[in-house]
C-alpha cells in the first residue's frame, strides 16, 4: 500500500488532484455558492457533454491517433435522430441507438480514410470535420430544429428528491450518460484485451504489428467508439438546450482536447487514464465554474483558463523533467 | 453552360508543362495539373464571367488574409509542432494596433498622423513577439508539446482581447489602413503586395539559410539536430516568434480589409490554415513543406470558394469540398502505392 501510494504521488494524477483540491477549497472558503449539492449537479449537468465526448477522445489519443471531427459527427447525429424522432415518435432506446449507429457510421469512414489510406489521422480529420459539417449545413440550410418530442424535452429524473428550497435534485439524463460512458470507457481500456492492445498500438505500432495485432479492426473499433461518443453526447446535449442547432457544436472539439490532455493523455500515444481525463475536466470546469462565483467578469474567464492551462502544462512538464534528472544520477 | 466557350486544348495544355517546369517537386505538379483542371472545369461551367478582372482581383483581394495565416501555420509544422494561437494572435494585435489609431491619431495627415501609425504597427508587432516567446519559451525549453501549450496561449490570448474590449468592435480606422485592405496599386491589391512582401523573404528563410535548414531538420528528426551542434531550442524559440510576427501582419490586413478589429474574428480559419498548408505538402508531422506548394493550394481553395460563390453555392459547401480535396490529395500517393505504380 505505501509502495503505491509512493507511485501516485508521483504521477500526473496526483498532481491534478491537488490543483484541484487547493481550487476547491480555497472556492468554498472563498464563496457561499460553491460547496452546495445544487451546484455540484448543475456541473455535472452541463459538463456532461464534453465529459462523454472526452472519453472517447482519449481512446483514440491512447491509439495514438487524434480525431477533432466528432463535434461534426455529433452535430450530424443530432440532426438525424431529432427530425426523425419528431417524425415518427420513437423512444429512448431507439434515438439512442440510432445517434450512436449514426455516430460509428461516420467513425467508420474515418478509420478507413487513416488505416487503407494510410493518412495521418489529423489531415484525415480535419478533412472529415470541414466534409460532415460543410454537408450537414449545406443540406440543412442552417436551420435549427426548436420542438422535440415532448417525453425527449422532459428528459429523465431518477431518485427526485425536493429539498426545503424546493430545489429539486436527482440524477438525471445528462448525469446518467456521464456515468455510463465513463464507466464503459474504463472497462475497454482497464479489463478487456482489446482496451490493452490499444495501449501497445499507441506505444509502439510496430510491435503491435509484429504481435499479431490486427491493427485495422484495432483502428476501426477506435473511431467507431469516438463516433458512438459523438452520437450519445450529441443527444443529452439537444436535450439540455432543449433544440438541435447544426452550428453551435463546431468549434468545441479543442475544448475537448484541452480537458484529456491535461488529463495526461499523450498526444504521441500509449498513455493516458479514464482517471487523468476526469481530473482534467474537473479542473477546467471548477475553475470556470469557481471564476463566475468569485465575481470575475466572464469576459475574463478565458484569460484565467488559458493560463492555468499554460501554467499546469508546464509545472507538469518541470517536474517531469526533475523526475528524469533524478532517475538519471540514482 | 452550353454557351460557354471551350478552353482551348493547346495553351492549356503550354500552360501545363510551364507550370510543371517551374515547380519541380512531384506535390507541386500534381496540385498545378489539380487547379488547371478546376480552372477549366469552373470555366466550362460558368463561362466567360470566371476570368473577367473582377473576379480575379475579387479573389487576390481575399486570398492574402488566409495565405499569411497559413505561412504562420506552415513555419511550426515544417518545425514538427503547431501553432494554434495564430488567429487569436493576429486578433490580439489587430485590436491593439486599431485601438492606437483610433485614440491617438492627430488629424488626418502630417508628421505625427504617419508617426502614431507606424508605432500602433510596432505595437502590434512587439505583442506578437511577446507571444511568440511565451510560445517558443515552453516549447523548447518546457518541452511542453506544441498543441498544448498554443492551445493555452491561445484560449489566454483571446481572453485577453476579448477582457480588454468587452467583446465589442473597435472601428474607424484612418483611410491609409482601409486602402492597405481594400486599395490597389497598379490593379494588384495592397493586400496582395503585403503577401508577396512576406512570403518572398520567408521563401528564402527556409530555402536558402541555416536556419531554414534547421527547421527542417528539427522537423525531420530533432534530437539528431541537437546532436549535431545546432541549438535547437534557439531555432524552435524563433520559429515561433515568426510565426507569431506573421500572425501579427495577418491581423494588420485583415483589420485593414474590414475597417475593424475584434477579438473572436476568422476563428473558423484555424483548422483551414492547416488544410492549407498540408495541401501544399508541408508534412504535418515536421520536415518537409515549401512556399510554392502553399501558394498554388491557396490558390486552388480560392478559386473554388470564388467559382462556387459566382454559381451561387453554399460557402458550407465550398468547405466540404475543401475537405475532400484535402484527401483526394494526401491519398493519390497512397493508393499509387497500393497499385504498385509508386511515382
Amino acid at each position: 500500500m505505501p509502495e503505491n501510494f509512493a507511485r501516485f504521488r508521483r504521477s500526473h494524477e496526483f498532481w491534478l488532484l491537488s490543483v484541484i483540491l487547493i481550487l476547491v477549497v480555497g472556492l468554498s472558503v472563498m464563496t457561499e455558492g460553491f460547496l452546495t449539492l445544487q451546484n455540484l449537479f448543475d456541473l455535472l449537468t452541463s459538463y456532461a457533454f464534453l465529459g462523454i465526448l472526452a472519453s472517447g477522445l482519449l481512446v483514440v489519443l491512447i491509439s495514438g491517433g487524434i480525431d477533432i471531427s466528432f463535434t461534426a459527427t455529433a452535430s450530424i447525429a443530432q440532426y438525424i435522430t431529432m427530425l426523425l424522432a419528431n417524425k415518427y415518435g420513437l423512444n429512448w432506446f431507439i434515438v439512442f441507438a440510432m445517434a450512436s449507429v449514426v455516430g460509428i457510421g461516420l467513425g467508420a469512414i474515418n478509420a478507413v480514410l487513416i488505416d487503407r489510406l494510410n493518412i495521418s489521422s489529423i489531415i484525415v480529420s480535419i478533412a472529415t470535420l470541414n466534409i460532415f459539417y460543410g454537408l450537414l449545413v449545406f443540406i440543412t440550410g442552417g436551420k435549427y430544429i426548436y420542438s422535440l418530442p415532448p417525453w425527449f424535452s422532459h428528459g429523465i429524473y431518477w431518485f427526485e428528491y425536493v429539498d426545503a428550497d424546493e430545489i429539486s435534485y436527482g440524477i438525471n439524463l445528462q448525469i446518467l450518460a456521464l456515468a455510463v460512458m465513463f464507466t464503459l470507457t474504463w472497462l475497454i481500456l482497464n479489463r478487456t484485451n482489446i482496451g490493452r492492445q490499444i495501449y501497445v498500438l499507441g506505444g509502439n505500432r510496430e510491435a503491435a504489428q509484429r504481435l499479431g495485432f490486427n491493427v485495422f479492426r484495432l483502428n476501426i473499433l477506435v473511431y467507431c467508439y469516438m463516433g458512438l461518443t459523438a452520437g450519445v453526447a450529441s443527444l443529452i446535449q439537444a436535450q439540455l438546450a432543449q433544440s438541435v442547432a447544426p452550428t453551435v457544436l463546431v468549434g468545441k472539439e479543442l475544448d475537448v482536447l484541452a480537458a484529456v490532455v491535461l488529463g495526461g493523455a499523450s498526444l504521441a500515444g500509449g498513455v493516458g487514464t479514464v482517471f487523468g481525463t476526469i481530473l482534467g475536466l474537473t479542473l477546467l470546469a471548477v475553475m470556470q465554474n469557481g471564476l463566475i462565483l468569485l465575481g470575475v467578469s466572464s469576459y475574463y474567464s478565458q484569460f484565467f483558463v488559458g493560463l492555468v492551462i499554460l501554467l499546469s502544462v508546464s509545472a507538469t512538464a518541470l517536474s517531469a523533467r526533475r523526475k528524469r534528472k533524478g532517475v538519471m544520477t540514482e | 453552360m452550353s454557351n460557354a466557350p471551350h478552353p482551348p486544348r493547346g495553351p492549356d495544355a503550354a500552360l501545363m508543362s510551364l507550370i510543371g517546369s517551374l515547380t519541380g517537386d512531384v506535390t507541386n505538379r500534381r496540385l498545378a495539373i489539380l487547379l488547371v483542371a478546376l480552372v477549366a472545369v469552373f470555366g466550362l461551367i460558368i463561362g466567360e464571367g470566371f476570368f473577367t478582372k473582377a473576379t480575379v482581383q475579387s479573389m487576390a483581394f481575399q486570398l492574402p488574409e488566409l495565405g499569411i495565416l497559413s505561412l504562420a501555420m506552415m513555419i511550426t509544422l515544417i518545425s514538427g509542432g503547431l501553432n494554434l494561437s495564430i488567429i487569436s494572435t493576429a486578433n490580439l494585435c489587430a485590436l491593439a494596433m486599431a485601438y492606437i489609431m483610433t485614440k491617438m491619431l492627430p488629424g488626418t495627415e502630417g508628421f505625427a498622423f504617419v508617426g502614431w501609425q507606424i508605432v500602433a504597427i510596432a505595437v502590434g508587432l512587439l505583442i506578437a513577439s511577446i507571444i511568440g516567446l511565451v510560445n517558443g519559451f515552453i516549447i523548447a525549453y518546457l518541452g511542453v508539446s506544441p498543441i498544448l501549450t498554443t492551445l493555452g496561449t491561445m484560449t489566454m490570448v483571446k481572453g485577453i482581447g476579448i477582457g480588454m474590449t468587452r467583446g465589442n468592435v473597435i472601428s474607424g480606422l484612418p483611410d491609409s489602413i482601409v486602402f492597405l485592405g481594400n486599395g490597389t496599386v497598379v490593379g494588384i491589391p495592397t493586400a496582395m503586395l503585403v503577401f508577396a512582401v512576406v512570403a518572398i523573404p520567408m521563401a528564402i528563410a527556409l530555402g536558402r539559410t541555416p536556419f531554414g535548414a534547421a527547421t527542417y531538420m528539427i522537423g525531420s528528426n530533432e534530437k539528431a539536430t541537437q546532436f549535431s551542434g545546432i541549438d535547437t531550442k534557439r531555432v524552435i524559440l524563433r520559429i515561433y516568434v515568426i510565426s507569431s510576427l506573421l500572425a501579427a501582419v495577418a491581423g494588420l490586413v485583415m483589420m485593414a480589409r474590414f475597417n475593424s478589429a475584434n477579438a473572436s474574428y476568422a476563428e473558423s480559419y484555424l483548422l483551414v490554415t492547416i488544410l492549407a498548408a498540408v495541401l501544399g505538402g508541408v508534412d504535418p508531422m515536421g520536415g518537409f513543406g515549401k512556399i510554392a506548394g502553399v501558394i498554388l493550394s491557396l490558390v486552388i481553395l480560392q478559386v473554388i470558394s470564388s467559382a462556387f460563390n459566382l454559381l451561387n453555392f453554399s460557402q458550407f459547401l465550398t468547405l466540404a469540398i475543401w475537405g475532400a480535396i484535402l484527401v483526394g490529395v494526401t491519398a493519390v500517393p497512397n493508393i499509387r502505392k497500393r497499385l504498385g505504380l509508386i511515382d
